[in-house]
This record gives C-alpha cells, structure tokens and sequence, in this order.
C-alpha cells in the first residue's frame, strides 16, 4: 500500500521539471534580494541594514557547516570574533586599506578553522560540538588576557572606516552600505555554489550517512575539514566586516552567546534552506532592535521564541514555506 | 597476480573485545569470480569478521591480503578505492538526496576527488545518463526524482545495490543482504545479486540458508569466531558439526 502512493510520474522528466522549477524560482529570489538591497538603505536606517547583513552572512556560514555538512559547532564566534579583532586591529593600528583589513580578518578565521576543525573532527556529534566549544573559549580567553592586542575589557574602539582601496571615502553610511551589501550577496552567491558543486553533493552525502559514503571512497575527514574551512572563513568575513562598520571589536564578537545567537537565527529562519538563515538573522536583529526598550527581556522573548520555534515548525520559517510549496528552498 | 585466483585472503585474523574474542584465528579464501557465504548461528563473528574486512575495524593480529596487495592496515576509503566495495545491513542509503543523486554520488568517485566547491553541478549532468542506466537496471528508473528516504524497504535496497554498483567493483562484500524483506523482494534481490555477480566476486554473510543454498558458490562456516567448516551447500549442510552447533545454540534459521 504504501509503495503505490509514492508511484512517481514518469522519473527522468519529474526530475529534470522539479530541478529547473526549483533553480528558477532560487533564481528569482536572489534577483528579489539584490533588488531590495538596492532599495533598503533608502528606506530603512543603514546601519541597521548592515547589521543584519553581517548577522545574515555570520548565519549564512554556520548552516553551510551544520545544514549541508551536518557539523554542529558550538563556537562559531572564535572566528567572527577573531576576525573582528584582526581587521579592526590592521585597520586601526597598520592603518590598513579597508579591504585588506577584511581579507586579513577572513583569512585568520579561515586558518583558525583550519586548525580547529582538525581537531575537531576526530571526534562526531557531541563531542565534536563539545570540542567547538572549549576552543573558542580559548580563544574568548585569550581575547580576554591579551589586551594589547584586542584591549580587554574595552574592545578596540574608533576603528577607522578608511578609504577602499584608497579612493572611495567609507565613513558615509550610505556608502559603506553598499560596498557590505556587494560582499553580502557575494558571500550567499559562494555558499549558494558550495551547495550546488560536487563538492557539495559529497558533503550532503556525508552529512546523510557517513559510513556510506566512506564506503564508497570518499575520505570524509577531508570534506568535513574542507566544509569547516569554508565555514569559519565566511564567519571570519562577516565578522571582519561588522568591525568596519561599527568601527568596534570587542569581547562580545568572541563570548559563547554569539555563537548561541547564530544557532538561533539559523533555526528560527530554517536549518538546512538556502535562504532560511537570512530570514533568522533579519527577525532576530530586528527584535533585538525594536524591543531594545524592554532591557534584558529581550533575552527572555528571544528565548519564548525559539522554544515556540522548535516546538510548533522545526523547520524553521522558510522550511516551512518550503514545505507548502512543496520546493525546496 | 600473487596469489593466484584467490582475490580475497585471510590468515590468523583475530578480533579481540576486552577479554572476549569475538573472531578467532579465521583463516578464509575467497576465489575470484565466485559467489562465497559466510553463515553461521547468532553470535558466530559473522558481522565482526565483516567489519574486519571492510576495514570498518581494525584487528587485533592477523592479515587480510587482497589482490596480492596487504590491506591490514587500510581505511575503509582506500580499499573501496581499491575495489572492494561493501553493502550494510540496514539500508545505506543517503535519505535526503534523490534516487539519481544516491547513485550519482557514487559515479562521481570517477572523477576522483570532489573538492571543486566553485564548479556548478552542471558539470555532473554528463553522469545522469549512466545513473538513470543503473536505476533501470534494478527497476528504479520512475523514481529518480524522489528522495530516497520514500522510497519502500526492499526498493530501498535496490537503490544500494545500484549506488554499489555504480563504483563497478571488482569485489562486493554484502552484509545479509536480505535482512528484514518480504518473499517477494527476497526473490528480487536475489535475482539482482546472481545478475551482478556474473563477472564479480561477492562475500556475502546471510541468515537465509534458502538463499545461501542457491546462491553460493562456497560456504564458510562460522562458529564462536572460528571456521568450523568450508565447502559448497550439499558438504556443509551435512557437516555433523554444522547440524550441531545450529541446533545447540538453539536452532537456525533454516526455512
């Protein structure tokens, strides 16, 4: 009984519809995204735009790592924090060109994740959360006792936006906005390919069942180092960037709730969708920001909210969406 | 080729839990190009000496020789490099990718490493046209596009042996491949299995002796980690030992 409801129509031409449908409509939705891109600064305050923009590419490179390759980390804010401190740090203090100051930032996070994720990956599940944890509470003390470079308790502060590339004055926010709306959307164009190389099938593969696939040859220590890479890199990026913005780097960008938040907002926004992380990391800025007002209860709506989230639609909002339209998202 | 048509070999090999030795001095020959059981009443060192083999654990002292080439001390991705592909007692599937993409995974090994995460999938298109082939093979062609994880128990099956199939190996380990199915898929699978297994070499530990009997070319039999008896269908089925170490350890599984 069971097997005459999933009779497929006609398997090669279901298939070949299903994929160019899908890929349309992602199609669509990026060109809908850079398009209000384009327009939110003149709607909404920048700053605030921009704020979500980091949060949403921090969010971004933690789902490629636990959606697409099945890593829980539980530090993710070493290498958004690492890389907030190093950008700020070149910027402010080599006086280097913004941009630089960004790719320096992304790559330390990016050999941070390298030496970390090695570690890590020996062990699975748990462990390997557990693991994610303690490092980047090294690195949280580390910050923390070494206040000539990331100075402590205060954070390095009055960062200087700077020149990009020496010509382009950053310190109007309308046109910082747009030069973090380009690395924004170049970031989710990248994750968006990961997911869809063959790189990434493996990863899926991987992440569905790793014995598996290590059946069929894949050495999936390699992929998983190499997806960890990846994702520490893009969180190194995003939180590089939200240095120059902010013109801040402090204890905040390293401290194991960053990490707690971009768990948040990937699950809020939907674990394992292209676009899910996004959404996450727009509803919880935007509450953030709107109920500032209410003091720390903010912590305990975000909290109402999250338990709401998993108990009702653990898909989170675009799985959810996902799963009506019956596409993936 | 050292070893002459023996594609598989194992001396000594020993498998070591605590204090409890679950595979004992296990001495196994298999010839190429036949079909070879390894049987043996619950708590024999099937699975374990299983797991020795596909590198899926490591031994305690002994040596496992394929191809004239000492695997001992391998990872279990370079000896499916090596084309000795195994199968798993439950259904190894990858549940949230398509029944295309399961076998498509494995296709994509030829182009050796994946690690191009800047290249489109595109450049897997020219792979759709064999894994559509090897789905027809096993008759799941009309499923290709749904996920794998809908797909019934026994077409569940069908779509691993299709994704082992795809690596093209020379040898394939099957870990009772029946487990857990209905006359019906039995029937089919064992079709499939005889089908694959004409210019192959496959081991394959199964509970079905109905299966085992037609089926196999030579039968290892496994008792308290140690070979009790080698031979085709009719010499062990009579083996006296055979008889009695399935009846004392309170019967087989003989339909």
């Amino acid at each position: 009984m069971a097997d005459l409801s999933v009779e497929a129509p006609a398997g090669g031409l279901a298939l070949e519809e299903t994929n160019r449908s899908t890929e349309r409509l992602h199609k669509a939705i990026m060109i809908g995204i850079a398009l209000s891109l384009l327009v939110a600064p003149f709607v909404l305050y920048p700053v605030f735009v921009m704020k979500v923009l980091c949060f949403a590419l921090f969010a971004l490179a933690f789902n490629l790592l636990l959606g697409y390759g099945g890593l829980l980390s539980f530090g993710h804010a070493a290498y958004f924090g690492m890389a907030s401190y190093v950008s700020a740090y070149a910027a402010k203090i080599w006086g280097l060109d913004p941009a630089l100051a960004i790719v320096a930032g992304t790559l330390v996070a990016a050999l941070l994740g390298l030496v970390f994720g090695a570690l890590a990956i020996r062990r699975q599940g748990i462990y390997f959360a557990m693991i994610t944890l303690a490092l980047s509470q090294m690195v949280f003390f580390f910050s923390l006792q070494t206040p000539q470079f990331t100075g402590g308790e205060d954070g390095i502060q009055a960062v200087p936006r700077g020149k990009l590339l020496g010509l382009i004055d950053l310190a109007d926010d309308r046109t910082l906005y747009f030069v973090v709306a380009a690395i924004f959307m170049g970031g989710l164009l990248l994750i968006y390919r990961i997911i869809h190389s063959p790189f990434g099938q493996v990863c899926k593969a991987i992440r569905d069942n790793e014995p598996r696939a290590i059946s069929l040859g894949y050495r999936a220590n390699q992929y998983k180092l190499a997806v960890f890479v990846l994702s520490a890199g893009l969180a190194g990026l995003a939180g590089a960037t939200k240095a120059i913005v902010f013109q801040l780097a402090s204890l905040t960008d390293v401290h194991w709730s960053m990490s707690g938040e971009v768990v948040l907002m990937t699950l809020v926004g939907g674990l394992g969708t292209v676009f899910g992380p996004i959404v996450g990391a727009l509803v919880i800025v935007s509450m953030q920001n709107y109920l500032a007002g209410l003091g720390s209860w903010v912590l305990v709506v975000q909290g109402v909210i999250f338990v709401v989230c998993v108990l009702l639609f653990r898909e989170g909002i675009v799985g959810v969406i996902a799963k009506r339209i019956g596409k993936g998202l | 080729m050292v070893g002459g048509d023996v594609i598989l070999s194992t001396s000594g090999l020993t498998k070591e839990f605590g204090g409890f030795t679950a595979v004992n001095g296990v001495d196994l020959q298999v010839k190429r190009g036949t079909i070879h059981a390894l049987i043996g009443p619950n708590g024999a060192g099937k699975t374990t000496c299983f797991n020795l083999l596909t590198k899926f654990l490591a031994p305690t002292s002994g040596a496992i020789i394929y191809n004239g080439r000492d695997i001992t001390r391998e990872k279990p991705a370079e000896i499916a490099r090596l084309g000795l592909v195994r199968s798993f007692q439950i259904s190894a599937v990858f549940p949230q990718l398509s029944v295309l993409t399961n076998v498509r995974i494995a296709l994509q090994r030829k182009r050796g490493d994946s690690f191009d995460f800047w290249r489109s999938e595109e450049v897997l298109r020219p792979l759709d046209e064999e894994a559509m082939r090897l789905l027809e093979a096993v008759g799941l062609s009309s499923f290709a596009a749904l996920p794998a994880v809908e797909l019934s128990y026994g077409r569940k099956r069908a779509l691993e042996i299709a994704t082992t199939l795809a690596l093209d190996p020379e040898m394939m380990l099957l870990d009772e491949p029946m487990a857990g199915m209905g006359r019906e898929d039995v029937e089919r699978i064992e079709a499939l299995i005889r089908k694959v297994a004409a210019n192959r070499t496959i081991l394959m530990v199964e509970h079905n002796l109905s299966v085992v009997a037609s089926l196999s070319d030579r039968i290892t039999v496994l008792a308290r980690g140690q070979v009790l008896a080698e031979g085709d269908y009719a010499a062990v089925s009579t083996n006296p030992l055979v008889v009695e170490a399935y009846i004392g350890s309170g019967g087989g599984h003989a339909h």
